[in-house]
Parts: structure tokens; sequence; C-alpha cells
């Protein structure tokens, strides 16, 4: 793999192929609770975007500085620290959407896709590479978000990103409901899915494979064989 | 066939019952029930069940096409569906909205399941559910009967049990109930041609009898105990529709009858739970619905013994 290619893969390795939400379903809490309106997933997005690149920014800086064993903690008290400069930014400049988002704003501190990205990638990799790669993933998390709650919030509510004020049709409620939002959510994860496939099938097969596995937490207890794995790859 | 000699696997022998059989029962035990609708509600609920049916009908092809199955639209079970829709909802619900009812019933609990035999809870109560919880407004509008052909100044009124859960007194005498004179859903209100089509469905052994004697019968005993009237309480609301006609459903309810009795309990504990402590006035479909999710555990409680064998709740690998 050339250098150019390693970086733009860091970046684009979230949009689809390794969507958090939608293939690595990951942040599924975040994810379904606040995507009643596509501006509620934007705000989210962004703001779990910016956690999540300096985190990744800085995690990789001190990679080999934290001793491996205490290594969750401190991932976990940077994290906290960034979501806490969010938190308080937003609520200043923005307090709308701190009251839209509630409680799922702190709680970044705790969505799993930070600390998967923080444990699989920054912790292992040079700073350019996580940066780009916490850049794609928030940039996957948020299309993700504004994607669904652009869904929910036209039938549910019949309108977008608040407009027209009216609504443009009808709404159906139960699409802001919880059920609407499961329903919306699979319909999205199955149409993931088959991009996935069909981009998989353009792309270098071993590569992919290798990739998929790095972003499990447990591949390193993962027995299978890598033509196992590439198996396995194929029949997701 | 040319060849004489035919080679088959067992069974050899076929007791001819087919899908399409029992769904064209059903269709007949249900057609009093439509017909006393459209003699209550006039011309509006032959509308809604034309609407209901096509639209069943349209989404079990379309699916069947996408999802590239063989074509099922023939063995009538879509259009049982649409009926069984249909005569749950109010005759002044908006068309489309029927309609895209229908549509979530066959593709998103039937279809996306499986199809037929697959699906998880009842397609028809399903559809009903989607609509409550997306157009409650036009859900909870129910016309008087016998208002002549109906038109856009139709008179609206709170069904018995409405009345009940305000703490009213039910104006219906249980003669009217009976023969259904009061506001209420397409189908559920006239029990009379309700149970013509129950006996039909018993006697051509289509269902057995167990689950809506038994579902009936807790909610009737039930709601004497709680200190209400249990005549009138078995006579309003969805009960009679839901008992014979939905708790039945061969994939959504237990196969032997030990299973049939603790799904029917079950049922009318939950109807009357809902029916006394619940914010909404009638839970028929929402206990069939609860009930429905449950079958599998029942059926595995239920399971017959083999001769010498414990019985055992869960299984160590």
């Amino acid at each position: 793999m050339t250098v150019p290619d390693k970086y733009r893969q860091a970046f684009t390795r979230g949009l689809v192929q390794e969507n958090p939400v939608l293939r690595l379903v990951l942040g599924t809490c975040p994810t379904l609770a606040v995507s009643t309106a596509a501006i509620n997933g934007l705000g989210m997005g962004a703001a779990a975007t910016f956690v999540l690149v300096c985190s990744n920014i800085v995690i990789s800086l001190l990679r080999f500085v934290i001793p491996s064993k205490v290594r969750l903690p401190a991932f976990i008290v940077i994290i906290a620290g960034f979501t806490t400069i969010v938190q308080m930014l937003v609520k200043a400049y923005l307090p709308s959407i701190d009251k839209a988002l509630g409680i799922y704003l702190p709680l970044i501190v705790v969505n799993c896709i930070i600390l998967g990205r923080a444990e699989a990638f920054a912790s292992k990799n040079s700073v350019g590479l996580s940066a780009l790669d916490g850049l794609g993933m928030g940039a996957g998390f948020t299309a993700a978000l504004i994607l669904m709650g652009g869904i929910r919030e036209f039938l549910g509510n019949g309108t977008l990103f608040g407009w027209p004020e009216n609504g443009l049709m009808h709404p159906i409620t139960i699409f802001v409901m919880p059920a609407g939002g499961f329903f919306v959510f699979g319909i999205l994860i199955w149409l993931a899915n088959r991009l996935s496939a069909k981009l998989d099938k353009d792309s270098a097969r071993s590569e992919l494979s290798e990739n998929v596995c790095a972003a499990c937490p447990s591949a390193s207890i993962c027995n299978q064989s890598n033509t196992q794995k590439e198996e396995a790859v194929c029949h997701e | 066939m040319d060849n004489p000699l035919v080679i088959t696997s067992s069974p050899h022998l076929h007791c001819g019952m087919t899908t399409r059989g029992v769904m064209l029962d059903v269709l007949i035990a249900l057609s009093p029930a439509s017909v006393a609708s459209i003699l209550l509600f006039g011309w509006r609920s032959a509308a809604v069940i034309i609407v209901c049916l096509a639209s069943c009908l349209a989404a079990e092809y379309l699916s069947c096409i996408v999802l590239k199955r063989p074509l099922s639209v023939g063995d009538l079970s879509a259009a049982v569906t649409g009926l069984l829709l249909a005569l749950n909802l109010p005759a002044t619900i908006p068309l489309w909205q029927a309609a895209i009812g229908g549509a979530a019933a066959i593709v998103v609990a039937k279809q996306m399941f499986g199809g037929l035999g697959q699906n998880f809870v009842n397609p028809a109560l399903f559809g009903r559910i989607v609509l409550l919880a997306s157009f409650p407004e036009s859900m909870n509008k129910w016309m008087l009967p016998l208002q002549g052909q109906g038109g856009t100044d139709v008179i609206t009124s709170a069904t018995p049990l409405a009345m009940i859960s305000q703490g009213a007194e039910v104006e219906y005498s249980l003669k009217e109930l009976f023969v259904g004179i009061m506001p209420g859903s397409l189908g559920e209100t006239c029990v009379l041609a309700l149970l013509l089509g129950g006996i039909y469905l018993v006697t051509r052994r289509v269902i057995s009898p167990t689950i809506p004697v038994v579902y009936i019968a807790t909610v009737f005993i039930m709601s004497w105990l709680l200190g209400q009237n249990p005549l009138v309480h078995i006579l309003s609301g969805g009960l009679m529709l839901g008992a014979i006609f939905m708790a039945t459903d061969y994939t959504t309810s237990p196969i032997n009858t030990a299973g049939k009795v603790v799904f029917a309990v079950g049922c009318g504990l939950i109807t009357v739970l809902i029916r006394f402590y619940g914010s909404l006035p009638e839970g028929v479909s929402f206990a069939i619905l609860i009930m429905n999710i449950l079958v599998p555990l029942i059926e595995r409680a239920t399971r017959p013994l083999p001769f010498g064998e414990k019985r055992r709740l869960f299984y160590e690998k």
C-alpha cells in the first residue's frame, strides 16, 4: 500500500464500509435517541466528531507514554476532558441544541465509537493517520445521524431541518417514536450493507479483511484463520 | 400428468386442507361482519374495506416481486389480512391512511419476516397498531351507526369502553351492544355477525374453540371480579373480533391445547388490565400482540413430554 493510499483509506473507511453506526453498529443509543430531527443529528454528529478527532490526536501522541495496563482509564480521562469542553461550548452558544440533545451530550464520554477508535486505531497509529481516522469516522457518524434524523423528521413531522414550519405532509407520528426509530435504523443498516458489499467488490479483498479484523475488539482472541476471516467478510 | 408412476416422499395421504381453502373459509366467516358494517356505517365502510383489500393485495404482489418469492397473492392470505385490518378501523379514517396500514401489515409484519407462516405477530393487528401510533386523531373518531349514508358532517361519539374509562354510564342497552348499534370499528360492533362467523369456522374445523372461549371467559370473570358489568365488557370493544379471528391466527398462536389455554388467559388478563388500569380504553389489540410475541416461550413450556423425560424449561448443552 502506498503512503497516500494509506491516508486516503484512513479517512474513507469510516464513511461506508466501516461506518460506525450502520456497519459496526456502535453508538446505537445516541443514534436512536437523538435522531428524531435532522438538526439534532447534525449537532450530535459535530460534537462527537470534535471529541473523536481531538481525543484521537492526543491519544496517538501519548501512545508511547500510557502504560497498557491502565490505558482505558487514561483514554476515558482524555475523552471526558474534550467532552466537557464541547458541552460547555454548546451550552454557551447553542442552547437550543443543548436542550434537544439533553443527557446525550455529556454521554459522548462513554460513546463506544470514540473509545473504540482510541483502542483500535489511535493507540497504534501515527498522529496524522489517527486524526484522519477520527475525521472519517466522525463524518460517517454524522452522515448516518443526519440521514436517519432527516428521514424520521420528514415522515414523522413533515419537516426537514425544521422547514417549513407547518410541515409539507401529514405527519406519520410513529416515525418519531422509538418503534419508528428502530425501523428506519434497520432499513438503513440493510442499505449500508448492500452498498458496502458493492464497494468491497471493487477494492482488493485481502486488504479489507485485515482492516475489518483490526477494528474488531475481539480480534486478539478470535481464532479464525485468515481464509476464514475472508469468508466471514463475504458472508456479512 | 404423463407418467402414471409417480414417486414421491411421504406423506402420501392429504386431508385436502389447503391455505387457499382455509383463507376462503375465513373470508366467508368474516362476510356477515362485513355486511353488518356496511349496513351500520354506510358506504364509507365499504370504501375502507376495498382500500384495505387493495393495498394488502398490492403490497403482497409487489413484495413478492421485489423479494423474488413465488407469487402468493392467490392463497388469499393477504385478502384475509386486508379484510381483518379494515374491520379493525373506524369508518371515518382517511382512505390513504388505511392504505398505509395495509402496506405496513403486509410488508413489515409479514414479508420482511419471511412471508406466510413466518410473521412474528398478526399482520392485521400490526397494521392497526401502526395506524394507532401514527394517526391517533383519526383512529379515535368513532361515528354513530345508522346515520343514513354518511357524508362530511357525520356525528361522532365515544365508544362504550371510552365511556367506561371516563367513568360515565354506558348509554347502550345489552341488546344494542349485541347487534352492534354502537360506535366502534367497522367489524367489532356487531357481535351477532361475529359469532355467526365464529360458529362457521368451528364447524368447518378451521379453528378450535379453545382460544376464543377461554379468552372471552377470562375477560368475563376478571371484569366481574373487578366489579363491572361483565356482559358489557365482553359485548363491547374489539374482544369478539380479536378472540375469534385474530388470536386464533395459526402462525402466532400455540399448537397444543395447554399452550392455547395459557395464551388465551394471558390475552384476557392483559385486555382487562389495559381496560381497567391503562390509559387507553381498549386493549385487545395490544393484548394479542404481546401474547403473539410470547408464543415461542409458551410453546417451549407446553411441549409434550416424551415418556421418561423430565420437564426442563431450559436445556443445558
